[in-house]
């Protein structure tokens, strides 16, 4: 019965797809890691009543974060069509999808990251000072390794939505599942292909949660 | 040791301004138990905020160790903080660090040596009375052993100064006690200073020998403990004596004695300090044909000696009473008061 629901679908294919997708999503998480730290970061640390106070940083940051997570995802890329052709040569494959993965999801996770660092309690911020730590240690010793959890939870927030932009990017040619379901399934009516990407992608995304679930479990000692 | 001159914070909010420590002039000496006390909103918290400048003051200078921390640019403050230990209210742990780690970290950030911090974190984890629990995070241990490793890490850069902000405050009584014999081993094995923060009267009777009380932003009285139990000037400063002794001293209560103790001399001893006067009412009895009985009263121990307040009831003949009275006058500190003559 299963060959012949998907008697079309070439095992190769999905396989291909599928790394794809995994490709994107982990190359594109590291990136949103990095990218969402040093944002987060300067949110809060140039806040009001922050470590290094700076109306005007905090006001740029923020207004970039907020454009940024504001546009559309289908549209982001669109946009950012001539600065990927600079940055990496084509607008197509999983490496042109990358720029607009990041530059979509980092602002994202950037505002988990400031909720997170938010959560830290003044007080062993406090101690800190107290002890005569300077500003980088703080961040590093203090700061860092007491929000890691919720720094952990919210990357997994990320990477679940980060697997569905792949899927958008797919739409207009990255590859991975969701160009494969668009172009080899919808497009032809091969719908049984449409829903094995669908099945693939839940999988990847449970996938995703429990990984990051068990890691945040790990790491919180509260 | 540590000179506090007109020091001053002003919190401004919405345009309004309110002053949290009003021109305070305070000197601690070397070896001291300072207490400072003061109901909420006093200014007690504030106060030791701004000796290590968590909080920046408005005006005034502050010495530690001829040392004026009220000019120290950025970088020399860092240097000097790790001459001023800090214990806090809430214990602020690291919970994402075991107590071995929260221990280390003043060491990490004084830049000790790996193999000096594991000695010197094991000594004090000995200090402190948290042998075997080197490797438990924050979250498995109860409220006095987080306070254990708070004091444990503010100890580790060996400092001159300990400030304690209301370190015993969420501490249940046992557990207070425990903490504040501590502290005092800990001043007498290292001579520390300790300045500490508390809204309760028996921490600064437990460990304290100089005690400053706190009431809107100033300083209302300020000196030896005993002084200032004894003889309190201020309102506040009585009511703090009342939350220890009680209405011991409240004038309807002996009036109530007077008469239902209708034989005898009534007498109120005042106890302030000095041991030399243990075992005064035995003595008295021995030394004098006269019988005393206890009334009401309450002795409490502080760092310097008993202090409190007793009513006896003296009977025998009018002359030994007349003698053992004047033994007390003549030969103790005690305060004696006549409140009725012999019927």
């Amino acid at each position: 019965m299963f060959a012949d629901l998907f008697a079309t679908i070439k095992v190769e294919d999905i396989v291909e797809a599928t790394k794809e997708t995994f490709y994107m999503t982990i190359i594109a998480l590291i990136g949103t890691f990095i990218l969402g730290i040093l944002l987060g970061l300067l949110l809060f640390l140039t806040n009001k009543g922050g470590l290094w106070e700076n109306k005007w940083v905090n006001f740029i940051t923020a207004t970039f974060v907020n454009v940024f997570r504001a546009i559309p995802f289908i549209i982001l890329i669109l946009l950012l069509f001539p600065f990927t052709d600079f940055l990496v040569g084509t607008i197509r494959g999983p490496n042109a999808a990358l720029p607009a993965l990041i530059i979509g999801a980092a602002p994202f996770y950037g505002r988990l990251v400031e909720i997170a660092l938010r959560e830290v309690d003044k007080g062993v911020i406090e101690a800190a000072k107290a002890m005569g730590a300077k500003t980088r240690t703080i961040i590093f010793k203090v700061l860092l390794p007491e929000a890691m959890p919720a720094l952990i939870s919210g990357l997994t927030v990320t990477a679940i939505a980060l697997i569905g932009y792949t899927a958008m990017a797919g739409a207009i040619g990255s590859g991975g599942l969701g160009s494969y379901a668009y172009y080899s399934g919808f497009q032809r009516r091969d719908f049984d292909i449409v829903l094995l990407c669908s099945v693939i992608i839940v999988l990847i995304v449970f996938l995703f949660q429990f990984i990051g679930d068990y890691i945040t479990r790990k790491l919180d000692k509260r | 040791m540590i000179s506090i001159e007109g020091l001053r914070k002003v919190f401004t909010a919405n345009k309004t301004e309110t002053t949290a420590v009003d021109d305070v002039t305070l000197s601690i000496k070397q070896g001291d138990i300072f207490g400072v006390i003061g109901y909420s909103g006093a200014g007690k918290s504030t106060f030791v905020r701004l000796l290590n400048r968590l909080e920046e003051p408005t005006g005034g200078k502050i010495f530690i160790r001829n040392q004026e921390i009220t000019a120290l640019k950025k970088n020399e403050l860092r240097l000097a903080r790790q001459d001023i230990g800090m214990v806090f209210q809430h214990f602020n742990l690291l919970w994402s660090r075991t107590v071995k780690e929260n221990i280390a970290f003043p060491l990490e950030i004084a830049g000790v040596e790996k193999e000096e911090r594991n000695q010197r974190v094991q000594s004090l984890i000995d200090l402190v009375g948290l042998s075997g629990k080197e490797a438990t995070y924050p979250s498995q241990l109860s409220g006095g052993q987080k306070q254990r490793v708070g004091i444990a890490r503010a100890l580790a850069n060996k400092p001159s100064v300990l400030l304690c902000d209301e370190a015993t405050s969420a501490l249940d009584p046992e557990t207070t006690n425990s903490i504040l014999d501590l502290l005092v081993d800990i001043n007498q094995q290292l001579g520390l200073t300790i300045i500490l923060i508390t809204h309760e009267m028996r921490v600064i009777r437990k460990i304290c020998n100089q005690v400053a009380v706190m009431e809107n932003g100033k300083v209302v009285e300020h000196g030896n403990v005993l002084d200032v139990f004894a003889h309190p000037k201020t309102d506040v400063t009585k009511k703090f004596v009342q939350q220890l002794m009680g209405d011991a001293e409240a004038e309807n209560e002996f009036e109530h004695l007077v008469h239902t103790f209708e034989n005898g001399k009534l007498i109120r001893l005042h106890f302030v300090g000095e041991t030399t006067n243990d075992a005064l009412i035995s003595k008295l009895v021995k030394a004098y044909d006269i019988d005393i009985s206890i009334l009401q009263g309450k002795i409490t121990r502080t760092q310097a000696g008993a202090y409190g307040t007793l009513f006896i009831q003296m009977t025998g003949e009018e002359l030994e009473i007349t003698k053992a009275i004047q033994h007390v006058t003549e030969k103790t500190s005690v305060e004696l008061e006549v409140i009725r003559g012999v019927r």
